[in-house]
């Protein structure tokens, strides 16, 4: 039994799991959405669990397909879009910006 | 120590920092400076990177994020990026993006493309006017946000109504500048904040203009009994706008997070806004619990890695910094085997901030003594430093040769030197116009001698070695010339005479 | 030599159409009015289409024809109707993804496809439905309805580009677009018994599409021929300087190398890519192998066993990137927006009522296997997993030149069979999501049918740009397939070519 401390044992996900989960994700779910999608993830996480377990010590993550690098684009100046097309499927503008609802809290 | 070793002379160190006695207070300081950069386009996308411009119209389907959009690097925001690393004497390491998730109404992506474990800049330092040394962890590159305004309500932000949004802004290329918590004041952040801004403007990466948000500092603040090595609970404060509210912020919270410990509390981590007005920091209401950012791999860009070729191009057309500035003067000193005094230190950082280093130069060059040409510069012509950066240097030259030949006083010398800057012209038609008749050694020779024979007896005991009585030669010398003589010529003729 | 002529006279009813197009002897406008009015006519009942674009379609013959009357060369797809999933961008035309959250979205812009499908000569004639942000394998989790499958209207088409799917087997469209991120172009082109071929990743631009999962996610063709495929991979394909994932090197040139035949070519069956299939389709497997056999290939038997991590680690990475890529929807910039009191409730409250039940899965999975504490164990996890799998395809194609089995396990199942159980309908991508982590090419291949007349697909994988070998042998399986009877809802707009599949008209 692997008892690496950065390997994590599927819990089952519990309501207040997914409460936190569904906040971080910025999505209103009611008390029953959440029960189920906690045991939905939950069954998921038991599928992943044996891939989970496996030794990669020493295996280097792959976060690109391709070996590019260094691609680069110069630093000259291309057309913008207008601004009443920008503007134009805003749910809601005013004085040529995006008005949405009063900020609560800081921008960080 | 390690500094003196570097720079191969004993330095007397600045004193805006003294060492607490064992015990007191001591307060750690770390500052995050973001500094956009001054390239022509924005950091993913050709749009135009300006500043005043009307909202959301330097806006494209990349920096607004839609659906489908995609990033590409500018690699003029890599070349200043890597000019400021340079700067700040970092290594320039491979480094990737990744991304920083949280909603915010300015985040058309709502996540922050930015550089995490893998930073382009690390471990640098950076070496303040008064010779003290502070270290700069990393300086990475990230984009910018869009700005909110926030309407209804009188304009603050906890009585708002609603909130209107401009992308302009949204993807402006960023360097983020991170200090190590070297710092021990308020005044000492401010001199890093300065030093800072004046080396970013000399990488010409950015305009260092605080009050247009070009240069905006955050502080990190932690108290300390003296002595012990554990860092206290520090509280980040924002919305420093200038170098003086940056000090006035810092003071303030060292004092309030004192009073707290002393009067039993403890500190909270917190952010917390610094309120010009109310001269206070407040603690802003919290977002959310310890905010989890679940930083990933960008999988739309890939890492850089910028050849030794371009790191070498980059570094060969950097101008001076500040600090090399300031080194070479230093310098000068030393071969002129003069010690750098305190009073030299600020000298020397009244010279480089003013840029007046080359009028220095140019004097020194032309066989003017390194401290007279420090002196009088710092002192004289840095109190019209607009006139001083385009005075002649023949000029001043000629000015600074007449006051080290003796031909003028330093008093002589700083009036001329007052006119040559208000109107240029030649120094010996100024001096004359002021009376201030360089007397010709010829005439100042045969008139010394004058006053010896008619003075035998003090001759004798001058002779003898009583050097005091040389004022007594000189007074009678400026008796004879209407006070048109020069001390030090009197001086040399007497012991020439003297033989 | 027999199997040569046999290709060579084999119709390509895209490629035919163009070449009438180019010539004169058939009109832009009178392919796209054909293929509008089987469009109108059958979409009715298979749901193919979320917006079919008549004016502009036709505006776009026009400019074709005005072209090759002035003598200018028209693009070598000149007049073809193409179909695009509607998770890419088109300049002015709706582009939903399927998803209520941006119901009613017009881009300002258009994806570089659509740019190149233009610069053809391709008539764009409609947008097709999917499952919601290509989270799917059925168009089940479309908000506005699944697509049917032309050979059963009671059964799905595939996902998540199951609209292409249907309407390039029905013939309302001779080539169709769609995007590939776990098997989304492969899987429903198996179901509906035509080509579909995912590209090696980064020779398409991904300009213009809305991202799923970005290190995953790649544009490919839908067609009834391995031979219009080729040539629509070759329209759309090349350096994108918009893309930063983009590949220099330029996207292999395929048409040509179809019809070259496969003698000597080194095939590789995988153990792994036919465990858990239907008997039908292990069969159907087997049997391409003999035809790639007979017609000079050598095939040996190889495991890759790590293939079967595949799919768990397909299932942390994919959600990962994606509850990412749709933080965006929330309501401020366009697209639906749910009025609240305060900016963050209204963002929550957009997402709640935007997002559908699978879209909203995968955001909370995604988002659970990036937050602190479980990054490691799964999202960190995941990417060394990738690791492993391409390692193992490297070593696998030291002997081989391309991989052969199984598309998908099963044949097309029935609306609602598998809507109760996530990871049962999670199970379609088995065979397919290994080339997609791998960032490799792959093609399905229509190869007879089951008992009850379903397709049946094969998968040829290929390492890296190894788009021309894999494709060589795909035309060749092609060639010696069984003939697969025309679905039940067909139309042939133009009565030209006919049914080609299988090379035996």
């Amino acid at each position: 039994m692997d008892t690496s401390p950065t390997r994590h044992e599927p819990a089952r996900l519990t309501r207040q799991d997914a409460a936190y989960v569904a906040r971080l994700a910025r999505i209103d779910l009611s008390d029953d959405e959440l029960d189920q999608y906690a045991e939905q993830l939950a069954t998921v996480l038991e599928h992943v669990a044996a891939m989970s377990a496996l030794d990669t010590s020493g295996v280097e993550p792959t976060a690109h397909p391709l070996p590019l690098r260094n691609v680069l684009r110069a630093d000259d100046v291309r057309p913008s879009l207008g601004r009443d097309e920008v503007l134009a499927q805003a749910p809601a503008a005013e004085s040529g910006r995006f008005r949405v609802p009063r900020i609560l809290g800081e921008a960080l | 120590m390690g500094r003196a070793a570097r720079h191969g002379r004993v330095v007397v160190r600045g004193s805006s920092v003294s060492a607490p006695s064992p015990g007191a207070w001591e307060p750690v300081i770390g500052l995050e400076v973001h500094c956009e950069l001054r390239t022509a386009t924005k950091l993913f996308c050709g749009c135009r990177n300006a500043f005043g411009d009307e909202p959301n119209t330097n806006v494209c389907p990349v920096c607004l994020g839609l659906p489908g959009s995609l990033p590409v690097l500018n690699v003029g925001a890599v070349e200043m990026a890597m000019r400021i690393g340079l700067a700040l004497h970092c290594d320039i390491r491979p480094s990737t993006f990744h991304r920083k998730n949280y909603f915010y109404p300015d985040m058309p992506k709502d996540y922050q493309v930015s550089q995490y474990d893998e930073p382009i800049n690390v471990d640098g330092h950076l070496e303040l006017s008064d010779g003290s040394t502070v270290g700069v962890v990393r300086a990475h590159m990230e984009e910018d946000t869009g700005k909110t305004t926030h309407m209804g309500g009188g304009g603050r932000i906890h009585d708002a109504e609603y909130a209107l949004v401009d992308y302009n802004r949204a993807g402006v290329p960023l360097v983020e500048i991170v200090s190590a918590p070297d710092i021990r004041s308020a005044a000492q952040a401010r001199m890093y904040a300065g030093e800072l801004r004046s080396i970013l403007m000399a990488t010409e990466a950015s305009d260092g203009r605080m009050e247009e948000g070009s240069m905006r500092v955050d502080a990190n603040v932690s108290i300390r009994r003296a002595g012990e090595h554990t860092l206290g609970t520090r509280c980040e404060i924002k919305n420093l706008n200038s170098l003086r509210s940056l000090s006035r912020a810092i003071e303030h919270e060292i004092e309030r997070q004192i009073a707290v410990i002393e009067s039993g509390g403890a500190v909270e981590q917190q952010t917390r806004h610094w309120d010009e007005e109310g001269g206070r920091t407040v603690p802003l209401r919290s977002k959310e619990e310890a905010f989890d950012y679940r930083y990933f791999p960008e999988p739309d860009l890939v890492p850089i890695a910028p050849d030794p070729r371009w790191q070498k191009d980059v570094a060969s057309a950097l101008p001076s910094m500040p600090a090399e500035r300031r080194q070479r003067l230093r310098d000068l000193l030393g071969s002129a085997g003069e010690p750098v005094t305190d009073a030299r230190v600020d000298q020397i950082a009244t010279v480089v901030e003013l840029d007046l280093d080359s009028l220095v130069l140019g004097s020194v060059n032309a066989g003017i003594g390194a401290p007279l040409a420090i002196a009088r510069t710092a002192n004289e012509a840095a109190a019209s430093p607009e006139a001083a950066r385009a005075v002649d240097h023949g000029a001043y030259g000629a000015l600074l040769r007449m006051e080290q030949d003796g031909k003028l006083s330093a008093t002589q010398a700083k009036t001329v030197l007052g006119d040559l800057l208000v109107a240029g012209g030649d120094p010996a038609d100024i001096a004359r116009r002021h009376g201030f008749e360089v007397l010709e050694a010829s005439s100042l020779a045969l008139v010394v001698g004058e006053v010896v024979q008619a003075s035998p007896e003090e001759w004798a005991r001058f002779r003898d070695g009583e050097d005091k009585l040389a004022q007594f030669f000189i007074g009678q010398v400026m008796k004879a010339t209407s006070g048109k003589a020069n001390g030090k010529a009197v001086i040399a003729e007497l012991h020439r005479l003297k033989g | 030599m027999a199997d040569d002529a046999r290709s060579a006279a084999r119709p390509a009813p895209a490629c035919e159409v163009a070449a009438q197009v180019r010539s004169g002897a058939l009109t832009a406008r009178h392919v796209v009015e054909r293929h509008l009015s089987a469009i109108a006519e059958l979409d009715v009942e298979l749901h193919a289409f979320v917006t079919v674009v008549g004016e502009e379609a036709l505006a776009d013959a026009d400019a074709v024809d005005r072209r090759v009357q002035a003598g200018v060369d028209p693009g070598p797809l000149a007049g073809v109707p193409v179909a695009l999933k509607d998770n890419m961008c088109t300049r002015g035309i709706a582009t939903t993804c399927s998803s209520r959250i941006l119901d009613g979205w017009k881009p300002p812009y258009d994806a570089t496809v659509v740019e190149r499908l233009r610069a053809a000569g391709a008539v764009v004639v409609g947008k097709t439905n999917l499952d919601e942000f290509a989270m799917g394998s059925s168009t089940e989790n479309s908000a506005f309805g699944p697509s049917r499958n032309p050979y059963d209207l009671e059964r799905v088409p595939g996902g998540s580009s199951g609209g292409s799917a249907a309407a390039v087997a029905a013939g309302l469209a001779p080539l169709a677009l769609g995007s590939d991120t776990g098997g989304s172009i492969r899987q429903p082109a198996a179901l509906c018994g035509v080509v579909g071929m995912k590209p090696t990743y980064g020779t398409v631009s991904r300009y213009g599409l809305v991202a799923f999962a970005s290190s995953l996610d790649q544009i490919g063709p839908f067609a009834r021929t391995v031979a219009d495929a080729a040539a629509l991979f070759d329209a759309i394909g090349g350096h994108d300087p918009m893309d930063s994932t983009s590949l220099e090197r330029p996207a292999p040139r395929c048409v040509a190398a179809v019809g070259d035949g496969v003698t000597g070519l080194r095939v590789g069956l995988v153990q792994e890519l036919l465990e858990g299939a239907e008997p039908a389709v292990v069969a159907a497997v087997r049997a391409a192998a003999e035809t790639l056999e007979a017609a000079g290939a050598s095939i040996e038997e190889c495991s890759i066993p790590e293939v079967r991590h595949a799919l768990p680690a397909y299932y942390l990475l994919a959600p990962a990137e994606a509850s990412s890529n749709l933080a965006r929807y929330d309501g401020v910039r366009y697209g639906l927006r749910v009025d609240a009191p305060d900016v963050a409730a209204m963002q929550g409250a957009t997402r709640s009522a935007g997002f559908g039940p699978e879209v909203k899965r995968r955001i909370m999975l995604g988002t659970y296997a990036l937050s602190a504490g479980y990054y490691d164990a799964y999202y960190a996890q995941a990417q060394k997993v990738r690791t492993l799998i391409i390692d193992a395809f490297d070593r696998a194609y030291q002997h081989v030149d391309v991989l052969l089995g199984a598309t998908t396990p099963t044949t097309a199942f029935a609306i609602g069979s598998k809507v109760q159980d996530p990871w049962s309908m999670y199970l379609s991508d088995v065979f397919s999501v290994p080339s997609n982590l791998a960032g490799h090419p792959a093609v399905s291949v229509p190869f007879g049918a089951d008992w009850s007349g379903l397709p049946i697909g094969v998968q040829v994988l290929a390492p890296a740009l190894g788009e021309a070998a894999m494709l060589q042998a795909a035309a060749v399986i092609e060639d010696g397939a069984p003939p697969l009877a025309p679905p039940g809802v067909w139309a042939e707009p133009l009565g030209t070519a006919g049914w080609s599949s299988g090379g035996r008209a």
